[in-house]
């Protein structure tokens, strides 16, 4: 057996396991170092177990207005240890799936922690990590610990939650979104401290759950790289839920008591006051893993903690590219999987296109959903476009009202001159998978007339995609 | 039903023109064969005739608008017992300009054309763009986004090299010519982009003082001049051949011949031939004697021409016509020397066919009436060579040792030499010169 890759690849999250598979694909001897979970974070203790959970709490929160639909139910219960051991076996189904897929195209897994200790050679050694529990089962057959050689390594880290100082989890009362994943009980009260993505889906399947939820955010508005319009929609609409949410609020300091935090906390308007609740998840954002990887001794150039990387995710050292979270914003899956395809063709010689960053959509699976894509009406206007904006709100689509589902609005923003589509943005039943619809258009670069031009089934929510184009233009159907 | 009036194709590769002027206003009645206006295309003005009757009820597109595509509606004709609510609404022409549509299809009642709303777009646009195609009918890969730019940026998209996915052309590629200007071999559509030499047209505005110059902007004919000439200069290897003529026989020949020309009612000469009508009549008989100099370059091919259908440069304000003489070698030189006068006038009224000065496989550019001893002129594409005649001159020459005068001119033959190498042109020279030397050869 060899130890000399054409392609060693750190970390088997969404990012390093699909450059593993495109790269097998490509014909390269291709190695991946996970030191934990096959899937990394995000199958593991990411996108995919907070979807199952979400999902329970939508069945739920159904399930509690059956009565509305002409059903009746009685007794409806959540059952915490069901919904997580739900959420672990999916993770567990979808982690096991990586190892296949490894194992179908030859790829050899390494397990153990990754350090580059020189060029093209990676040490891998014992772990230093506690291992989060509970672990999905480690791959059989998978090479043990020591030196292996490669023509170029793939850095593939990811990153994990930013802990700010005073709010240290400590796995009891300060939770992270590890903690916030595997309750053992529901919590009468939960503080959520930052309002991205993270932060409002735990908002939000708490809530569901008949939490008593309060939402924290420093910045103007909720879920802050949103357009203002759908933040503000969204805001509105948790906060009919019965959630509390402070926006441009500091977190001055907590304290712990026995079972409950509290919260000092400083509003807008300068007024200062105490937020007692029994858990406070810490969302405010992820920082990168870039230590123990060996980078300053080889010289590999970092910027605002992430390492720097070009359109083809090369870094500075010749042979050393890094793709996904460790890379830098925005930290989706979907930009590491897509890096991941960049940086491999770019090894094989290929001629990959570059990362289009404006075309990378982001989704929020709260209830009501959140999917957007491209500028911002703001940004568009910072950016000194001419600008036409369309909006069509859910309530005057046939499917939306049908399903229960009236509230929700799809706004489009285009450019006045040339009719590209700038940005869409979108809030309400399903729209984490309409979105992809506005992103096809803004790959294929088409112009609001093939937009118009385009038949959406009836009746479906998507129509409500069109008619937001065609509202742009002033051209609005059912409204 | 409405009737449309279309803007005409005046000749095969029209693809738009300027209407110039209306000679008929809304509400006037038309017959067939009324001249109702008059287009200005590359080189010429036309007149439009009126191919139905009734009475216009619209006029779309108004007088002076250029750059008109062929086909586009440019007014409305009712019939009997019509009234212009029988027009559809248009709310804006230049939207039918481009997709013309049957009036009858429009829904809504009629309005005053007015400037385009969104609310007044019907929902199934008219306005598509079209999906470009190269002239061998091979479709080109392009974004619609970056068909839209090119289009608004008078960019010909069949032009930019694409990089997206297979090489389609996407916004980037569009933005960077704009930006940069296109790769050589390639221009742009519209002159006032870049037939200019490189610098931009603000770049040479800023050379120069505001009130130190009068700007003209430039008409159809101009630009097309300019385009054709630079295209040539850019993309015919040319090369030049001079050779000295003399004149005496010729001359001698020609005052004998009008001498004798018969008198009209009003006691003047039924023709009278000029020197220029003897080279003509000479060109067009050396391309017979030298076939293989009867050459145009066609890519992968080079055409060899049976006739000399020699053009004859007649320079007017503002620019320059190339009206051909159609097969010269089988024409009298009163019979060439009538159509070149009859060409002349016309060209000066702008009033020639655009069939009358296309085509042709050389041409003969004189400037000897301007004392012109000897210059180069550029090849008219697809022409594979051009004549500069020069002035003729008394000039003193030795012969058998002895010292004499005589009147000389001197030609320059410009060559396409990817059609007509040197020894072929310095052939056809030889022809033409023992022609013109010994005008008698001419009719041998």
């Amino acid at each position: 057996m060899s130890n000399q890759y054409d392609v060693i690849i750190i970390g088997s999250g969404p990012g390093g396991y699909i450059a593993a598979i495109r790269a097998s694909q490509l014909g390269l001897k291709t190695a991946i170092i996970e030191r934990e979970h096959m899937g990394g974070i995000c199958l593991n203790w990411g996108c995919i177990p907070t979807k199952a959970l979400l999902r329970s709490a939508e069945i739920y929160e159904n399930m509690r207005h059956s009565a509305d639909y002409g059903l009746k139910s009685e007794k409806i219960e959540a059952d915490i240890t069901q919904i997580v051991k739900r959420s672990r076996a999916v993770t567990a189904q979808m982690a096991s799936g990586v190892a296949y897929l490894m194992k179908k195209n030859k790829i050899d897994v390494i397990w153990g922690e990754a350090a580059i200790t020189a060029r093209g050679e990676v040490t891998v050694s014992e772990s230093k990590k506690p291992i989060e529990q509970p672990q999905n089962p480690v791959p059989k057959g998978v090479l043990p610990q020591g030196k292996y050689s490669a023509k170029n390594i793939i850095i593939a880290t990811g990153a994990r939650p930013r802990i700010l100082p005073g709010i240290e989890p400590d796995g009891d009362k300060i939770w992270t979104y590890f903690e916030a994943m595997k309750p053992k009980s529901i919590p009468k009260s939960i503080l959520v401290m930052g309002s991205g993505a993270i932060g409002i889906e735990f908002a939000s399947f708490y809530r569901a759950l008949g939490v008593k939820v309060t939402i924290i955010e420093l910045m103007e508005n909720i879920l802050p790289i949103e357009d203002e319009e759908i933040s503000k929609l969204a805001q509105k609409r948790f906060e009919k839920n019965s959630m509390k949410i402070f926006t441009k609020t500091k977190l001055v300091k907590v304290e712990k008591q026995k079972n409950s935090i509290t919260a000092h906390i400083e509003l807008a308007n300068g007024q200062k006051e105490k937020i007692t609740a029994e858990k406070l998840i810490s969302a405010v954002g992820v920082i990168c893993n870039t230590e123990n990887l060996g980078l300053e001794k080889l010289g590999v150039q970092l910027e605002k903690g992430a390492i720097k990387i070009n359109e083809y995710c090369q870094t500075n050292i010749e042979g050393i590219y890094a793709i996904g979270d460790v890379a830098g914003s925005p930290m989706l899956a979907h930009k590491a999987e897509h890096e991941a395809i960049i940086a491999v063709e770019k090894i094989a010689g290929k001629n990959p296109h570059p990362l289009d960053r404006r075309k990378i959509p982001g989704c929020t699976y709260c209830h009501p959903q959140i999917g957007s894509v491209g500028l911002t009406e703001r940004a568009a206007k910072e950016r000194g476009y001419k600008i036409k904006v369309g909006r069509f709100p859910f309530i005057g689509n046939g499917k939306a009202v049908a399903l229960g589902e009236p509230d929700g609005l799809v706004k489009t923003i285009f450019d006045a001159k040339t009719g590209e589509l700038l940005g869409a943005h979108m809030i309400g039943a399903e729209v984490t998978e309409l979105i992809q619809g506005f992103v096809i258009a803004m790959n294929l670069e088409t112009t609001e007339e093939e937009l118009m031009h385009t038949i959406f089934p009836h009746p479906t929510l998507s129509e409500t995609m069109k008619e937001s184009v065609l509202d742009a233009y002033g051209k609005a159907l059912n409204m | 039903m409405t009737i449309n009036i279309t803007m005409p194709a005046l000749s095969p590769t029209m693809e738009e023109g300027t209407l110039a002027k209306w000679h008929v206003k809304e509400g006037d009645f038309i017959s067939a064969g009324d001249i109702i206006a008059d287009i200005e295309t590359d080189k010429a003005t036309m007149e439009v005739e009126a191919v139905d009757e009734g009475v216009l009820g619209k006029i779309l597109v108004p007088e002076g608008s250029e750059g008109v595509k062929v086909n586009a509606v440019i007014a409305i004709l009712l019939e009997e017992g019509e009234s212009a609510k029988d027009i559809g609404e248009i709310s804006d022409a230049s939207e039918i300009r481009e997709v013309p549509k049957p009036a009858a299809d429009k829904k809504l009642a009629v309005k005053e054309a007015k400037p385009k709303t969104a609310n007044e777009q019907t929902t199934s646009t008219t306005k598509t763009t079209q999906t470009p195609t190269l002239k061998t009918g091979e479709r080109i890969f392009a974004s619609p986004l970056a068909r839209r730019i090119a289009k608004e940026a008078n960019i010909d998209i069949s032009l930019i090299k694409g990089s997206g996915p297979r090489g389609r052309i996407i916004k980037v590629d569009v933005e960077k010519v704009i930006k940069e200007g296109l790769p050589i071999k390639a221009k742009p559509i519209k002159s006032s982009i870049a037939v200019s030499s490189g610098m931009s047209n603000e770049a040479v505005k800023a050379l120069y003082e505001i009130g130190t110059y009068e700007e003209r902007k430039n008409d159809g004919m101009r630009t097309v001049v300019a385009e054709r000439l630079t295209e040539a200069k850019q993309t015919i290897p040319h090369f030049y051949l001079t050779i000295e003529c003399q004149l005496d026989n010729l001359l001698k020949a020609r005052a004998e011949i009008n001498a004798s020309a018969p008198k009209n009612k009003d006691g003047k000469p039924e023709f009278k031939l000029s020197v220029n009508d003897f080279i003509v009549k000479a060109w067009a008989l050396t391309l017979q004697k030298v076939p293989e100099g009867n050459a145009t370059w066609a890519g992968d091919s080079i055409l060899y021409h049976k006739v000399s259908d020699v053009a004859v440069a007649v320079a007017v304000p503002g620019g320059l016509f190339t009206p051909v003489v159609r097969a010269a070698e089988s024409k009298t030189l009163r019979q060439i020397s009538a159509e070149i006068k009859d060409y002349a006038i016309r060209a000066k009224s702008k009033k020639l066919a655009p069939h009358e000065y296309q085509g042709g496989s050389s041409a003969i550019s004189n400037l000897g009436m301007f004392g012109i001893k000897q210059f180069a002129a550029v090849i008219n594409p697809p022409h594979g060579t051009i004549l500069a005649i020069g002035t003729g001159s008394e000039r003193v020459y030795a012969k058998n040792g002895e010292i004499k005068t005589g009147t000389f001119m001197d030609v320059t033959l410009s060559c396409d030499h990817r059609a007509v190498d040197g020894a072929l042109g310095a052939l056809m020279l030889d022809a033409f010169k023992k022609m013109i030397e010994n005008p008698v050869m001419m009719l041998a």
